[in-house]
């Protein structure tokens, strides 16, 4: 009976059936009943512009289901909050406010991640084909751009977690560059 | 018909047909500039402009609101799309964009002259390495994917640079993209049209344009936005919105109060022959005092049209004074009415035009050409009457016996008469309400004339507010004799505020020189960009060990080189673009041909303007012809200048009419009595007023002027029937109590306009005109008892 409902659901969901037992509704569903996080994220950039990778480092905290702030610390404090349909960043003492509505490139990429963490499926199948590998201790999720218009600066984003922490992420854009933010769970 | 009849009939016919000509040329407005003063110094014609034709004239600020924040931010994006598109509108912002983004194209190839940060240091290998770095933090950052494809083209920052100066400070939150009001209710968008605040035609236009767009957004945008609606403020708005106004009530004024006036003479004539006869002198009046106001000031005001029907209460007591007084209208009557009354009724005019001569002088356009207005009809009416009328009534001509009325006149004024020392303690009491009144009787600020709600000028407020944009008030005034020289003068100044903006004494202010640098200050930026081989050097020694290769900026390179050997930036270059928009109104010429360059200056949270620490730095700058505007102050100090001049030319007026009075009196106590029920009329009037919480206006000061005006026809009749007019007691005054009823209800019917001008004058005089006659009966009384 609970099978059926999920390959229901699956079904509707437009998505490939998972071998494992493990599957997307399950690992959205232990996402989903995350209470805020509170995490030290590291991030590393390679360009193709640049010779070596750049870093940034900082904090990195979600309160479902729709608040996500990136606070940075190294090299330059700023922070990036995504409230909503709203992104505001602060930058050297000024803070530049837009709606991810206007800006679809930067939109797809906070949903990634936003929609993750709070366990949203609905919405991230919305923007990316998803699909799920590994198991409940350690899996990757390989979200691919829906729209063809987003695909020619996002070729894929990965995510990596252990039950319901999300570890890592890579953002593979269209022009070879990568990044890759490896997040560690801190206080909270 | 003897000869001078007969010319006086010729003459008034071509004078009409002069007059009706005049009229239909004539040209009509309606904004309430004209009520502004003419403005003798250049400061002060500065200002008048501004406010008549400059930037701030042409703010649009409109909030969306009644739907969810969502749907707001929609419709703003919708309405800003269309209006964008739209040649009436030169400026749209609404927080997604203020426009410098779609000339990025243009701003990127002219970098290099318009970044602030372009100086010779920032080319040197230090200079280099700290921009460079600072640009790679960039990338680091979340808004590096967004910064990236410009670095080889741009590696230090210079159109971010631009961008950065161009963005307006201190603007409203952003709800999905589109600016919200603080508490999230309204989405708010602001645009600026292409014509003048004063060109209400085009104002009225580009009104109808926005409602159109707003209106087409929201059927677009579904069932969200079902109860969306636009809220509109702004100089042009409230501009057109007056006009309307005016246009509303002096259509339904002119019509409500004529009605009444011909149902008025209806009722008593029983004639439809006698009123026609009735109203010759009052057409004949307002036709002559439109074409005098039409060729002395090339344009008529509406608010004068409206001041009009005033006119009618006034010129057709004429005719009533003609008809009643002179009985049956025989000949030997009209005769016996020229030599009897005649003299009495000439002085009443006289006494008038010395009164209506107070708003001819006060200084203020639009009170003058009530001043022109009404003398020439006056004037007209009275002369149509003595001249004119009494040859058109024919043989037969009678109207309906009042002497019934008359003689039980005559019993109510014994009666007042007995209440004389009633007059004096209400005048008395009246000037103790006014002596002992706290706060100022006189309200000396501009927006008493003012004629739109506050409800409007609150959501204008709140709109303002939550724009954080220059509150338009206070700004900076440089000048030169050619533009670029303005914006030389313009940087000089920014310079000099800079420390107060650094002090935190200022938020910041809005620089022309912003968007288009003087020839100079672009010059000397472009003389900081070294050679290629310069540039190659340095930029390999501030490289060395950075993640960006100095190879990979070759495009940097040939920039650079490109943009030393460009022309300068000049308006012609930027005609069209959202640089020259901007630059619209905050650079202009004026008619000596001088230019002159507006900063516009944002106060800091809960921080006054410093106008002193301002202008301390300015002449710190040398720049001593520059002043400092406040444009609130400025139009307040200007306006009770123009209102003393008032003050000061109805005591004039005042003075004048004793001194005519005098002049045919020439007896000293029949000059007092005259005058003590007129002034114990404005007394109480004023009292009236101050007692209901109204503050005195220029406008209350005109309205009782008037009463001054129409009070002493009132007077001088009661002094003439005091002084061996005895017998004629019966029609005079039935003459006088129907003047006194068609005056009361033109007047009143003025006073309930929604028009501040027309209400306080409408309010003024009717109360007036009845209380003067009473206390003329009251006071001079005395005379009819003999008789």
């Amino acid at each position: 009976m609970t099978r059926a409902l999920f390959a229901a659901l699956l079904l509707a969901c437009a998505l490939p059936l998972p071998a494992a037992d493990f599957g997307t509704a399950q690992l959205f569903e232990m996402l989903s009943k995350r209470k805020p996080v509170r995490a030290t994220f590291h991030e590393r950039k390679f360009m193709k512009l640049l010779d070596k990778p750049v870093d940034s480092s900082g904090e990195l905290l979600f309160t479902p289901p729709a608040r996500m702030e990136k606070r940075t610390a190294t090299p330059k404090p700023e922070s990036v909050v995504i409230d909503g349909s709203r992104i505001t960043l602060t930058r050297g003492g000024k803070t530049y406010g837009m709606g991810l509505h206007d800006n679809p490139g930067v939109a797809v990429l906070v949903e990634s991640i936003r929609a993750t963490l709070a366990g949203d499926l609905a919405a991230l199948t919305r923007t990316y084909s998803v699909a799920l590998d590994g198991s409940a201790a350690k899996w990757k999720l390989a979200l691919r751009p829906l729209d063809p218009a987003i695909s020619t600066l996002v070729e894929r984003i990965d995510i990596g977690g252990a039950q319901a922490d999300v570890r890592s992420v890579e953002i593979f854009q269209a022009d070879g560059d990568r990044s890759l933010m490896t997040i560690t769970a801190g206080p909270g | 018909m003897p000869r001078g009849r007969r010319l006086a009939l010729g003459l008034w016919l071509a004078g009409l047909a002069l007059a009706i000509f005049a009229v239909t040329q004539a040209r009509f407005v309606a904004d309430l500039s004209s009520f502004l003063p003419s403005a003798p110094t250049p400061e002060q014609r500065l200002l008048v402009d501004q406010l008549r034709d400059g930037a701030i004239s042409r703010v649009v600020m409109v909030g969306i609101e009644g739907a969810d924040a969502s749907t707001h931010a929609r419709l703003s994006h919708a309405l800003a799309a269309a209006l964008r598109a739209d040649p009436r509108f030169a400026f749209v912002a609404n927080g997604a964009s203020v426009g410098f983004e779609r000339e990025r194209d243009l701003l990127l190839a002219h970098r290099y002259v318009l970044s602030p940060h372009v100086t010779p240091e920032r080319f040197t290998a230090a200079g280099l390495k700290a921009a460079v770095a600072e640009t790679i933090d960039l990338l680091a950052s979340p808004a590096g994917l967004l910064a990236k494809a410009l670095v080889p083209r741009d590696p230090t920052g210079e159109l971010l640079a631009v961008v950065e100066m161009l963005r307006p400070e201190g603007g409203p939150q952003v709800v999905d993209g589109a600016w919200a009001s603080p508490d999230g209710r309204r989405a708010i968008l602001l645009a600026r049209t292409r014509a003048a605040g004063s060109d209400i035609d085009a104002q009225a236009e580009a009104i109808a344009a926005l409602d159109a767009a707003f209106a087409k957004a929201r059927s677009e945008a579904g069932a969200a936005a079902a109860n969306a609606r636009a809220v509109m403020t702004g100089p042009g708005v409230f501009a057109a919105r007056s006009r309307a106004m005016i246009e509303h009530d002096v259509k339904r004024l002119t019509t409500v109060s004529a009605g009444i006036v011909i149902v008025l003479l209806l009722l008593v004539y029983r004639s439809p022959v006698a009123l026609a006869l009735g109203l010759v002198p009052v057409v004949s009046g307002a036709l002559a005092g439109i074409a005098a106001v039409s060729l002395g000031f090339g344009a008529v005001h509406g608010i004068t049209l409206g001041f009009g029907t005033t006119l009618i209460g006034e010129a057709v007591d004429y005719s009533i004074y003609l008809f009643v007084q002179a009985g049956r209208g025989d000949q030997a009557g009209d005769d016996g009415w020229i030599r009897g009354f005649w003299p009495t009724v000439r002085l009443g005019v006289l006494t008038s035009i010395a009164g209506f001569s107070a708003l001819v002088f006060s200084g203020l356009p639009g009170l003058a050409q009530l001043g022109v207005y009404s003398i020439v009809g006056l004037i007209v009416a009275a002369a149509v009457t003595r001249f004119v009328l009494p040859q058109l009534l024919p043989a037969s001509f009678r109207i309906r016996d009042i002497s019934a009325l008359g003689e039980r006149l005559v019993v109510a004024s014994r009666a007042a008469h007995r209440l004389r020392w009633a007059v004096a303690l209400v005048a008395l009491g009246a000037a103790a309400v006014l002596a002992l009144h706290r706060g100022p009787l006189w309200d000396p600020e501009l927006s008493s004339l003012n004629p739109i709600s506050a409800a409007d000028r609150q959501v204008d407020t709140e709109l303002r507010a939550a724009l954080g944009a220059a509150d338009a008030r206070h700004m900076v005034a440089v000048h030169g004799a050619s533009a670029d020289a303005t914006l030389g003068a313009a940087e000089r100044a920014a310079q000099a505020l800079d420390p107060l903006v650094a002090q935190g004494k200022l938020a910041g202010y809005d620089n022309p020189a912003r968007y288009l640098p003087s020839a100079a200050t672009q010059r000397a930026r472009l003389e900081s960009l070294p050679d290629a081989a310069t540039l190659r050097a340095s930029l390999r020694e501030a490289l060395t060990g950075s993640p960006l290769a100095a190879a990979k900026l070759e495009p940097f390179i040939a920039d650079a080189e490109r943009a030393r050997s460009a022309s300068l930036l000049t308006r012609e270059q930027v005609a069209g673009t959202a640089l020259d928009a901007a630059l619209e109104g905050l650079l202009f010429r004026d008619r000596e041909g001088r230019w002159t360059a507006l900063l516009g200056l944002r106060a800091a949270p809960s921080q006054p303007i410093d106008a002193a620490a301002i202008r301390a730095r300015l002449d710190e700058a040398k720049l001593g012809d520059a002043f400092i505007l406040d444009l609130k102050a400025e139009v307040n100090r200007l306006y009770s200048g123009y209102f003393e001049r008032a003050l000061l030319a109805s005591a004039a007026g005042l003075l004048a009419i004793v001194a005519l009075l005098y002049g045919a009196l020439r007896s000293a106590r029949r000059v007092a009595l005259v005058m003590a029920p007129l002034l114990a009329g404005v007394l109480l009037v004023a009292a009236w007023h101050v007692a209901r919480g109204t503050q005195l206006s220029l406008l209350h000061l005109v309205g009782l002027l008037l009463v001054i005006a129409i009070g002493s026809n009132y007077a001088l009749f009661f002094d003439k029937l005091a002084h061996g007019g005895g017998d004629a007691a019966p029609r005079t005054l039935a003459s006088l109590a129907l003047a006194n009823l068609t005056t009361v209800a033109s007047f009143g019917v003025l006073g309930l306009s929604q028009i501040p001008v027309l209400a306080a004058i409408g309010s003024t005089v009717a109360l007036g005109a009845f209380v003067t006659l009473i206390f003329s009966a009251a006071v001079a009384g005395r005379g009819i008892i003999r008789a």
